[in-house]
């Protein structure tokens, strides 16, 4: 339930295990964005990642398992949050169907589901930001990730917050919302396809001409990144938490320091 | 059609390499994307109506039994012949059987995936009967001696270029001097060519987009009319089509047209939407003498009591390999059997087995498009994580993704554990990447490295530095 002396709801973050180990930079300024939206803020141990790299393999059992510790780790808080629409996806839709056979665990992840949300959309959403104090002089542009932008609906909500912050101008690349290659397993498994889906959304990033790429998932940002470093491209690349937080003196995805 | 499925890898590196190829599928994202999105644009019940097409199919495949039954008697009684295949072999031989019995030297067809997935061409071939596809872009793969690429474009691999190459190599007998730059002189060369099959067929074979309980009727949807001309032109027409394309009535039909032309091409409706019952009644001005149907299950009816069901929807409209980036990057050849892209990752491993195309459904960023799109609102990616279940039951996909795999989940289950092995290793990749921000080159991530940097980590965890934040540490 909400904290008892502040009266503010209770936000479990779910930092997602690329955070956690590529770039915390994201999870201090999900924190920063959450508590500037009246949340109080926690971070439970017992958490690793999500599952999908075993639920994506066929793996049900180690997914099952991970679900399961995730539900345990996160109970007792008003809102579990993820910087990740991929990773709020699997803990929202995917977990109820993973664990629906399981008379223990099926109602406790349907439960759990309602209670997580993907970051930016929980801003607006359910806090109902409308503006951020955020500031960046330079063109930007942003990629919709798949899974938050078909499993979760999460389109307009970034992009109302991008709006506010001061001296950024968004310009839309061409197929913004076309997959970016990137598919967890599927760029181990499939590099040369991955390679071909990720030139072409480089290209599209190229056209439009930013400074800057967004989007709200790092596996994505990681392969996006990733090609236009090899590509001498001089784009700069970060989670759209960090410019949406005004926590930019790290350097970006790729960059050097 | 002998599959390709277990080079699907070796398949892909070819087709990003064959500019022709890459050329073509260019043009997708601006053809039948743009188009589809344009024609749901202008109906406003279109997400209402993919419900209620659902809903149709979903009812149908419940009583599946019932319909295909109530379908036999009303086309019997229509004068139909009603055949039941259990297996390729058997539909094949009841048509060469049927081919046979009309003393047939021409077969002209019309577009059937059907006929591909049962291998009839060699097999009409083999009897020494001369086999016409009609449809133009059947006819180029006909010509080439290559296989559809896409269900409803069968050459959409192709260029103009490579067209009116083959036809000045085919077509010996027209001026060698004639002037073919645009494709409407192409349609035009391929209607006088085909013109004379057209007339001179003994049977004409075409597939069915749907079967009516109610009626008896088959119905198919084209764009050039060749379905028209091979069904009424020759002495006896053969309807071959798969046990799950009988739906109860007319209006049913109805309603999933409005879907079908609109997902496939964005047009409002095909040009040609033909109703056929029984063959020529005798004040008739035209049509067959004898109409006979080849009902195919080939393993369809094992699906109806599982998940795979849902496949089962399917009206063949391609939307979802339009819309693949998978598909648009490696074009239908690369699949390896009859259906390619999304709905050929899940129909495939279905019907000829996962242990023979376990590529098929891994090859997928899971990144929803194709159920986004699909107007029978079958869940692809769902589909082809259960094939990939399935695979990793049967202990795949290989010994060392296996173990990759099951030390990370062993490690990602003991949290603290985990929380240290992390420390190490990011601050371990931290150390040797920060200055550069990314590695050219990594061990264990070659395929990666191969085409893009990897993105070096900032050094330490959030759960170390959310710690030392927790104890009053500044970040």
């Amino acid at each position: 339930m909400s904290d008892p002396f502040s009266g503010r709801p209770r936000v479990g973050l779910f930092v997602t295990c690329l955070v956690d180990l590529m770039r915390p930079s994201v999870g201090f300024a999900a924190v920063k964005l959450l508590e500037q939206a009246g949340c109080s803020v926690d971070v439970p141990a017992a958490q690793t990642c999500c599952g999908q790299p075993a639920y994506n393999s066929g793996d049900k059992a180690d997914a099952a398992a991970l679900a399961r510790q995730t539900i345990a780790a996160f109970e007792g808080y008003d809102y579990v949050v993820a910087p990740s629409g991929s990773c709020a996806g699997m803990l929202k839709l995917h977990y109820p169907a993973l664990l629906a056979d399981d008379p223990k665990w099926s109602g406790k992840a349907k439960a759990f589901a309602e209670r997580v949300y993907e970051l930016i959309s929980f801003l607006v959403d359910v806090r109902g930001v409308e503006a951020v104090e955020a500031e960046y002089q330079g063109r930007a542009t942003y990629h919709d990730s798949c899974s938050g932008l078909r499993e979760l609906g999460i389109k307009d909500q970034p992009r109302r917050l991008l709006s506010s912050v001061k001296g950024l101008e968004l310009k839309e690349m061409a197929d913004s919302e076309v997959c970016c290659g990137f598919g967890g397993t599927f760029a181990i498994k499939f590099p040369d396809i991955s390679n071909a889906m990720v030139e072409k959304k480089t290209a599209n990033v190229a056209a439009a001409g930013p400074n800057l790429l967004l989007a709200g998932d790092l596996g994505c940002l990681m392969n996006m990144a990733g090609k236009l470093k090899r590509e001498g491209r001089k784009i700069a690349v970060r989670h759209v938490a960090e410019v949406l937080a005004g926590e930019l003196s790290d350097p970006p995805i790729a960059g050097s320091k | 059609m002998k599959p390709t499925i277990e080079s699907f890898k070796q398949n892909a590196r070819v087709a990003l390499h064959d500019p022709q190829l890459q050329r073509a599928l260019a043009g997708l994202p601006t053809g039948l994307v743009a188009n589809r999105a344009a024609a749901r644009a202008r109906l406003p019940e279109f997400e209402d109506l993919r419900d209620i097409g659902r809903d149709i199919k979903d009812h149908t495949l419940a009583h599946l039994d019932l319909y295909l039954e109530e379908y036999e008697r009303k086309a019997t009684a229509a004068g139909a012949h009603v055949h039941w295949a259990a297996t390729a072999a058997e539909a094949r031989e009841i048509i060469l059987q049927i081919c046979r019995d009309a003393d047939a030297k021409i077969v002209t067809k019309g577009k059937s995936m059907i006929s591909e997935e049962i291998g009839l061409n060699s097999a009409l071939e083999s009897a020494g009967i001369e086999v016409v596809e009609t449809d133009l872009g059947e006819y180029l793969v006909q010509i080439r001696g290559e296989t559809p690429s896409h269900i409803i474009a069968p050459a959409i691999h192709l260029t103009q270029d490579q067209v009116e190459a083959d036809f000045r190599r085919l077509h010996k007998n027209l001026p060698q001097d004639r002037v073919l730059t645009e494709p409407a002189q192409l349609v035009g060369e391929a209607r006088q060519v085909l013109r004379e099959k057209f007339l001179a067929a003994d049977v004409g074979i075409t597939g069915a987009n749907f079967l009516i309980a109610e009626t008896g009727s088959s119905v198919i949807v084209t764009n050039e009319g060749n379905g028209d001309l091979t069904q009424s032109l020759a002495r006896v027409h053969v309807v071959v089509a798969s046990i799950e394309k009988v739906v109860p009535t007319r209006e049913d039909v109805s309603s999933i047209l409005r879907l079908l032309a609109r997902s496939a091409t964005g047009q409002e409706f095909s040009t040609y939407t033909t109703f056929s019952t029984g063959p020529r009644r005798p004040d008739d001005p035209d049509g067959p003498q004898a109409y006979h149907v080849v009902l195919l299950d080939n393993g369809r009816s094992e699906l109806l009591g599982t998940a795979f069901r849902e496949v089962l929807r399917c009206i063949r409209c391609g939307a979802c390999m339009n819309h693949c980036p998978v598909y648009s990057a490696i074009g239908g050849h690369a699949y390896g059997w009859v259906y390619p892209g999304p709905i050929g990752s899940v129909l495939t491993p279905s019907l000829i087995g996962v242990k023979h195309a376990a590529d098929l459904p891994n090859a997928s960023t899971f990144c929803g498009r194709c159920e986004q799109v699909c107007p029978m609102k079958i869940p692809l990616p769902k589909l082809m994580r259960h094939h990939r279940e399935t695979e990793f039951s049967l202990g795949g996909p290989s010994h060392r993704y296996r173990l990759g795999l099951k030390t990370w989940a062993w490690f990602a289950q003991r949290p603290k554990l985990y929380h240290v092995a992390t420390r190490l290793a990011t601050a371990a990749l931290g150390a040797f990447g920060r200055r550069r921000g990314a590695f050219r080159r990594l061990p264990f991530a070659g395929g990666w490295t191969r085409h893009r940097d990897f993105p070096a980590p900032q050094g330490r965890t959030f759960q170390q530095l959310w710690a030392e934040h927790k104890a009053g540490a500044p970040r």
